[in-house]
């Protein structure tokens, strides 16, 4: 007779032939009946059974239908339990009373059993609608529970590699959503063995988990390569080359990276495909634009990758600002762009430079009404290097391998000196000896040195006055590409010797270059805090070694390091 | 019987629905009608005598007895504007109009019942 499920309909009515007639209907229909004789009935099968329907009388002793269909509607709660109200008012004053109570519908008397069946089919059809709109909200919270516990525990083991870096320096002040990696934002800062601090600003395609799953392998490229002592241009290549290998043609990572030198100085940048950073001069309070000059990682082929970078010098107290897309692409309520010329008047009227967030954020919200939440900035001011504290690197080895008694010479030549940096390789060899570990920073920068004035003044030829001031600095790092590039001979030896000494040891490190070497004695006769952009190499040398000199008109370096008794 | 007293098309169908169930149908609907007609008869209270007429007429108009649930709604509707004497009348007529129906429903018990 009924293409319907059958369902369990109550039937409160107190007139007993009326009761008897319509369960007799219903049940004749394919359903299971209960019939209660008054409200207060009704509410408590309702309780007991929970029925899938209920017919109602509105006038009843004990407690009337609208009571009843108010307690039955709080019991079956979100759940739709239609009440059909069964009656024979005719005031619309009293139909509307059953509607206030929660009823769903009327079925007048006399009954009729065409119209009863097709009422019944129609609310058991918005009954299920309601049921299949619970689940379906059930189960998309359930979706949305799963996902954010998803974000949460991506977060956790990502903020933990993100963290191992030095992102609460004093000198650096910045401002990211938490969940900016969900963005596809990325901030990460560490120091180099030598006290220079590497600090990436990184945006990849897309947003939510696929944005996001590109940043554990950057991240452990950085902090990995950073901590061995890699320039950026390595470090640069190898995130190119490890995002261009994993990552699907359409995703990449725009990114800029910075190399901050607290000895010389300077900031080193690298920008790919980032808006402008600035490098704000305290002094004459210019900022200079770091502008994109290469595609974002993950792009080009190791083979096209271009990992040049510009160097600038700096005061102590000028900062370096980076900043994400979403603060220029934020767009107000006519799809008008923030853009950079509203950046630069906020820089314009910036007073406090140490409020510089805050005015931008102002701004922003000035522009949008509300903030958006891939929003990333990141300011880092250059220090005294006496204010820099890099954390002390951790070693897992036993020491029980320790090597005390050797020596090993580099000669590193022309086509070599152009793409190869062999000082991570040469100061992971040194930090095997434990004695030398509680120095390693002084030992990287002392390498460091004799390396680059080595490759620099001498291979090279480069001169060295030529960074007295910002333009000569720039000239210089010019000439310094441009001379790599062209390099035929020339080579740079580097001599390592290990020798016990009592309880402790020492460390003499030769470099010699096949430059035209230097007037020595006039370089030695500058006083050693000199801090000059200039022939600064030499005087951090005789700083940090030990007994430094030089010889062969300058082509030859010597520096020694000793240590006592081991801890 | 003429059909001024009872819609001869209810009773039809009522008897298909309820099928070997329609005696107990007819004694439930006249042992109820009667106890409905002695509360009628006891009260004086507009409130009860129209609660009471708006049930009786609920089942008078599903069991077919037409004027019986015409006598209800009156009462129904008017019982807080009747005279005493009034109610008192109006109860009578729907206790004359009971008795006038309630043989045809006794007779209706009886199956093989031709109109």
């Amino acid at each position: 007779m009924l293409a319907q499920e059958p369902l369990t309909i109550l039937i409160a009515e107190d007139s007993a032939a009326d009761r008897l007639l319509l369960s007799t209907i219903v049940r004749r229909q394919g359903h299971e009946v209960l019939t209660a004789a008054n409200g207060a009935e009704a509410v408590d099968l309702f309780r007991r059974q929970q029925p899938d329907l209920v017919l109602m009388d509105a006038l009843m002793p004990v407690m009337d239908g609208f009571e009843a269909a108010r307690q039955i509607k709080a019991l079956a709660g979100e759940m739709l339990v239609p009440i059909i109200f069964l009656t024979s008012l005719t005031e619309s004053e009293a139909l509307a009373r059953c509607l206030e109570a929660g009823g769903d519908d009327f079925l007048a008397k006399p009954y009729n059993q065409v119209i009863l069946a097709a009422k019944i089919k129609a609310m058991d059809r918005l009954r299920r609608l309601q049921a299949t709109v619970l689940q379906q909200r059930d189960l998309i919270a359930k979706h949305h529970d799963y996902l954010l516990n998803e974000q949460r525990v991506a977060k956790a083991v990502f903020d933990k590699v993100a963290h191992s870096g030095c992102l609460s320096a004093p000198n650096i002040r910045y401002l990211q959503s938490p969940y900016a990696l969900f963005n596809g934002d990325l901030l990460l800062a560490a120091y180099t063995p030598a006290g220079d601090m590497h600090v990436l600003l990184g945006d990849f395609t897309g947003h939510g988990l696929p944005a996001a799953v590109g940043a554990m392998p950057l991240a452990e490229v950085f902090y990995g390569m950073t901590a061995k002592g890699y320039g950026l241009a390595e470090t640069l290549r190898e995130m190119n080359a490890k995002l261009k290998r994993i990552l699907p043609v359409d995703m990449f990572c725009c990114a800029t990276l910075l190399c901050l030198s607290f000895q010389r100085r300077s900031v080193e940048v690298w920008n790919g495909g980032m808006p402008d950073g600035y490098l704000h001069r305290i002094a004459t309070g210019e900022r200079v634009p770091l502008a994109a000059r290469h595609l974002p990682l993950g792009v080009l082929s190791a083979q096209a990758f271009d990992d040049r970078t510009e160097v600038h010098p700096m005061a102590v107290g000028d900062r370096v600002f980076l900043l994400s897309d979403g603060v220029i692409d934020t767009s107000d309520a006519s799809d008008q762009l923030f853009g950079v010329e509203r950046l630069q008047q906020v820089f314009a009227a910036n007073r406090e430079p140490d409020r510089l967030f805050e005015d931008i954020e102002q701004a922003l919200r000035d522009f949008r009404g509300e903030a958006r939440d891939d929003v990333s900035m990141v300011e880092v001011s250059l220090l005294e290097p006496a204010q820099v504290k890099p954390s002390a690197p951790v070693y897992s080895d036993s020491g029980q391998s320790c090597p005390l008694d050797w020596s090993v010479s580099f000669e590193f030549r022309g086509a070599t000196l152009k793409r190869f940096n062999p000082l991570p390789y040469l100061l992971q060899l040194l930090l095997e000896v434990h004695g030398l570990r509680a120095q390693s920073g002084a030992l990287y920068s002392v390498l460091a040195e004799l390396y680059s004035n080595a490759l620099e003044h001498g291979v090279l030829g480069l001169d060295s006055s030529l960074k007295r001031d910002a333009a000569g600095f720039a000239r210089y790092y010019q000439q310094r590409n441009d001379r790599l590039e062209a390099l035929q001979d020339g080579f740079v030896r580097v001599h390592l010797q290990v020798q016990p000494q009592g309880e402790g040891g020492r460390l003499v490190i030769r470099v010699e270059d096949s430059g035209k070497g230097f007037d020595v004695a006039r370089v030695m006769e500058r006083p050693l805090d000199g801090v000059r952009l200039s022939g600064r190499g030499v005087s951090l040398i005789r700083q940090l070694g030990r007994n430094a000199s030089w010889s062969d008109e300058g082509r030859s370096a010597r520096v020694e390091f000793s240590w006592g008794v081991e801890a | 019987m003429t059909d001024t007293h009872i819609d001869r098309e209810t009773l039809s169908v009522l008897r298909e629905v309820m099928e070997e169930g329609y005696p107990e149908l007819l004694d439930t609907f006249l042992t109820d009608s009667e106890s409905r007609l002695g509360e009628l008869q006891k009260t004086s209270d507009a409130k009860v005598l129209s609660e009471v007429a708006h049930s009786f007429k609920g089942s008078a108009s599903n069991m077919g007895a037409v004027r019986l649930a015409a006598l209800c709604q009156e009462l129904e509707s008017d019982a807080k504007d009747k005279s005493p004497a009034e109610i008192v009348k109006l109860v009578a007529e729907i206790s004359g109009e009971f008795a006038e129906v309630r043989p045809v429903y006794e007779s209706e018990k009886h199956p093989a019942h031709t109109h």
